[in-house]
Parts: C-alpha cells; sequence; structure tokens
C-alpha cells in the first residue's frame, strides 16, 4: 500500500479480514499514524479535540494488523512490471501487488507560498497550524465555496472570527447541492454571521511584509484578513507516478476492478475507474469511497472478481446542521421535499424521479413514471430518513 | 463488553447498520449510531468487523474477541 491514510488502511485491513496471512507493508509520506481527515475541518479545528482523537485506530489495532508501517518516506517512482516501488529515502519495496492511495494534494493560489498567514487545509498539521492561526485571528476569508471551504467558514465563525467566504459558485456547495439547497445553505451561513461573496473568484492575495493582509477580489474591492484559508479544490498526488507508464488523467486511470496495470490497483480519492453502473470513468473524493473501494480492491487481490460500483455518498457538517448526500444530484434536476420542510430546520429531499414528473401530467407523464428514479436523496438534519430513502436509488440512476 | 461506539464521532453515515442491522440502528432525531447488541453472537462477528472498518468516522470499537 502505498500512502497509510483512509484507503490504505482500509485495504490493508479488508485483506486481513478476507484471510489474507501474507506480509503487509505500507508507506506514508507523513511520519503520523493513520489519522482521520473529515475532523480536521471539524472538531480539531474548532478546538473541541485535541488532535490525537483524529487517530483512525488504536496502537492495539494496529499492531493486531500485523503490517509493517514504513513512515515519513515518500515513493518516488514505480515499476509496474517488477511491481516495484523506490522511496525519497532510497528504500525499494517490492511485492506481488502494489495498491496506489495517495490521495489528493491541495491547489494554491499563485504567490500563496511567500505570504505568511494564508493556508490549505488536507493534513493534520494543516489543522493544527491553522487552528493556532484561528486563535489569535480577527477577520478570516476562505476562498473557496465547496464543501470544504463553507465548513472551514462556519467553523472559523462559531469561533467567533469574523469571517468571509468567497467563491465561483453562485450559491456555497450548490455544485454539489444544487442551487435550490445551496441557497439554503447561504442562508444558514448568513444567519450565523457570515459574509458571502458568491459567484466571483479572486484577484490576487494582498500581503504587507510577506503578510497576508487581505484578498482582492476582480471588482477590486479588498477584503481585509490576518487568516486566509484557501479551499480551492485538490489535484491528485499522483505527479511520483509520472514516469511509470500508467494511464494518469486527473486521477490512475482504473478499470472496473479498480486495477491500473497487472498487480497493480488504485483506491480512494486518487483513483479513477470505470463505474460500470453509471458506464463512466469516475473519482470520488470522499471518506467512505476511501473504506468501500478498499474492499472490493482487496476482494479483487485475492483472486476476486468484484466490479465496484457504489451509490456515492458524503456527508458536511455546517454549523448545527449535518448534510448527507447519497447519489450524485445533477445541476437543473428537480427537487422534491419529501419529509420535513425548510422551515423546521430538518427535511429529506429528493433529487429527480417520478414524484417530480409526475407534474407534466397526460400521457408523457406515465412513459416517466414507469422508468425515471430519482438519481439523489439527501438529509438536512434527517440521517436516517434520508438512508431509508437512499434506498430508491439504482446505481445506475445516481449519475455522476 | 465486546463492542463499544462513540457518539461523538458517528457522523451519522449509517453504513454499519446496512452491514449489520442486528447490532446497530440509527436514532430518529439525529442519525447517531444505536448498539443495539454490545456482545453480538459469533455469527455476526464478521459484519461486525467489516462495519468497524467501513465506519467513515472510526466511531465503532471492537473489543478483544470479536
Ligand atoms: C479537511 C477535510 C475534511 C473532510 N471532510 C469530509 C467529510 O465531511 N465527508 C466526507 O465524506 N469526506 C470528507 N473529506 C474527504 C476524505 O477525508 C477523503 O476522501 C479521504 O481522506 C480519502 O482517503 P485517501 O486515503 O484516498 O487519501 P488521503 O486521505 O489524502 O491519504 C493519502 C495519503 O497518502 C500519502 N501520500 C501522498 N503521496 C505519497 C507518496 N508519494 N508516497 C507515500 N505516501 C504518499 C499522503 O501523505 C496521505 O497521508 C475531508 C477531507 C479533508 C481534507
Ligand atoms: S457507520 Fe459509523 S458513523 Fe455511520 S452510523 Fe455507524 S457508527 Fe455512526
Amino acid at each position: 500500500m502505498v500512502g497509510a491514510s483512509a484507503a490504505g488502511l482500509g485495504t490493508a485491513e479488508a485483506l486481513r479480514r478476507k484471510g489474507y496471512a501474507g506480509r503487509l507493508t505500507v508507506l506514508g509520506a507523513e511520519h503520523r499514524l493513520p489519522y482521520d481527515r473529515p475532523p480536521l475541518s471539524k472538531q480539531v479545528l474548532s478546538g473541541a479535540w485535541e488532535p490525537e482523537r483524529a487517530g483512525l485506530r488504536s496502537r492495539d489495532a494496529l499492531d493486531a494488523l500485523d503490517a509493517e508501517f514504513v513512515l515519513g518516506d515518500a515513493a518516488v517512482s514505480l515499476d509496474p512490471e517488477a511491481r516495484a516501488v523506490r522511496t525519497a529515502a532510497g528504500r525499494t519495496l517490492r511485492a506481488e501487488a502494489v495498491v496506489l492511495a495517495t490521495g489528493l494534494r491541495p491547489r494554491r493560489l499563485p504567490g500563496q507560498d511567500d505570504v505568511d498567514g494564508v493556508h490549505v487545509l488536507r493534513t493534520l498539521d494543516d489543522a493544527v497550524a491553522l487552528r493556532g492561526a484561528l486563535e489569535r485571528a480577527r477577520r478570516v476569508v476562505v476562498v473557496g465555496n465547496g464543501v470544504l471551504g463553507a465548513e472551514v467558514a462556519a467553523t472559523a465563525a462559531a469561533s467567533g472570527a469574523r469571517t468571509s467566504l468567497v467563491g465561483l459558485q453562485p450559491a456555497p456547495l450548490s455544485e454539489q447541492l444544487g442551487e435550490r439547497v445551496g441557497g439554503l445553505v447561504a442562508r444558514l451561513h448568513a444567519r450565523n454571521g457570515v459574509r458571502q461573496y458568491h459567484g466571483t473568484g479572486v484577484e490576487e492575495l494582498v500581503h504587507e511584509q510577506a503578510r497576508a493582509t487581505g484578498v482582492r477580489l476582480p471588482s477590486g474591492e479588498v477584503l481585509p484578513a490576518d487568516v486566509v484559508v484557501v479551499a480551492v479544490g485538490c489535484t491528485p498526488a499522483t505527479e511520483w507516478l509520472a514516469t511509470s507508464g500508467l494511464r494518469l488523467d486527473d486521477g490512475i486511470v482504473c478499470d472496473a476492478r479498480c486495477r491500473a496495470a497487472d498487480g497493480v490497483y488504485a483506491v480512494g480519492d486518487a483513483a479513477r475507474w470505470y463505474h460500470e453502473g453509471l458506464g463512466a470513468h469516475v473519482r470520488l473524493e470522499n471518506r467512505t469511497n476511501a473504506t468501500t473501494q478498499a474492499g472490493a480492491v482487496a476482494a479483487n487481490l485475492l483472486g476476486g472478481d468484484v466490479a465496484y460500483a457504489p451509490v456515492p455518498y458524503f456527508w458536511t457538517d455546517q454549523f448545527d446542521v449535518k448534510i448527507q448526500v447519497f447519489g450524485t444530484p445533477r445541476p437543473g434536476a428537480e427537487v422534491s421535499f419529501v419529509e420535513g420542510d425548510e422551515e423546521g430546520g430538518r427535511f429529506v429531499a429528493v433529487y429527480g424521479g417520478e414524484r417530480t414528473r409526475a407534474v407534466y401530467g397526460g400521457e408523457r407523464t406515465r412513459a416517466v413514471h414507469g422508468g425515471e428514479r430519482p438519481h439523489a436523496v439527501l438529509g438536512w438534519n434527517m440521517a436516517k430518513q434520508a438512508r431509508l430513502h437512499s434506498r430508491s436509488l439504482s446505481t445506475a440512476g445516481a449519475a455522476a | 463488553m465486546k463492542l463499544s461506539v462513540d457518539e461523538e464521532k458517528c457522523c451519522g453515515a449509517g453504513q454499519c447498520v446496512l452491514i449489520a442491522p442486528d447490532v446497530f440502528d440509527q436514532r430518529e432525531e439525529d442519525g447517531i449510531v444505536v448498539l443495539l447488541d454490545a456482545d453480538p453472537p459469533a455469527e455476526l462477528h464478521e459484519a461486525v468487523r467489516e462495519s468497524a472498518e467501513v465506519c467513515p468516522a472510526a466511531a465503532i470499537r471492537l473489543g478483544e474477541d470479536v
């Protein structure tokens, strides 16, 4: 396993659970034992948890796994035929099979590395650094209004900083949740004092003596800040595979069995595999995918023939709202509320499907009625109910 | 006790309920995990182990002999 996080550890665990008794080596660039990333923008960033609490497994559980963890050493190249991985420290690791689980690297703004007070959030060290900065911050600007940016803005605002959220999407998370629910997220942030600038990028970072003082919008307006958080998406951490001959195209391209080459598999945020239900190559950046895909890869490593075709799922916490999303909402899809309502602060929303198509009436409705199923289900403070409704989703309908 | 859950870590994903519905459920009001059986019979151990692995919040802890 190359990459010692959710996907790499998940593969090792699934292999053992399915009875593999041979040698396992887990190589990780970070010095830390595997930890979980979702709490980094939530409990760790808010200070509710000590950083250690984000650890994925206890020492005992890791010992019981009987895997060798080689940490603090990054893979620098792969020879797929020999299944040999070379590392920065000069090791060469050979195996019958290699699993690529190197995840993502955050994108940065031009010039950001030369300016103090500008943060990204991907690792536990990033979270600890940002947490420290937020404790002293008076004004925070978060650049990027996707899932991570909105979450960070919520956590920063809840911990008392004057917070602004800027991003290209017309409403926070609207690409992930559609415009209607995105609008509700905007209201939630507004109610909690977050200033919002949607539908706009950032022209440049503004700084004085290499310390961030704000960001300039294309309109010329400067949003002052002593802390700037850049959450403008990530790219797969696959530079080290450039000479491997593997196909790289926004991720490690794999077949339906998550196989990139003979004896070489990819799993987690870095893997782009062929999803048979959707009939397309997809790459998912979410936590459940890392472990469920790991299970499929482990089965295939042990001689199975598992085509991996899940219904995508993620959750996000925004202030006191927990949002759960099954499937992938399509742009412009009809949304109907099937339980609860906006006013009550709890609801289940269904995207697409016969319920909404029925309004068209007449013959056309019947035709659609028979075939069309909802393609996504969202829970807003209704986790269990959303999961129950998600059973109506077919994988084929959960289009990316 | 062989099995425990950390309600504070649980994010309400319900993966555990899908895999081992005899052992886990979710609260109606917030989706947080409810442990139905802290000492499940042997035939459920494989499913419980899988639940603990797949839980995206690392909220399920296994005791010694599960
Ligand atoms: C702050 C934050 C909050 C999140 N919140 C949510 C959420 O609420 N819900 C949700 O569903 N998902 C969430 N996610 C996404 C989720 O954490 C990821 O989908 C998951 O971590 C993917 O796991 P992975 O193992 O594929 O990749 P990663 O977790 O990125 O792990 C990859 C590992 O590989 C290592 N590595 C990289 N290059 C090399 C190399 N050359 N050699 C060796 N090791 C290398 C890295 O150091 C890293 O440890 C969040 C992510 C972040 C960052
Ligand atoms: S799988 Fe984990 S996070 Fe999801 S409901 Fe069960 S315990 Fe909670």
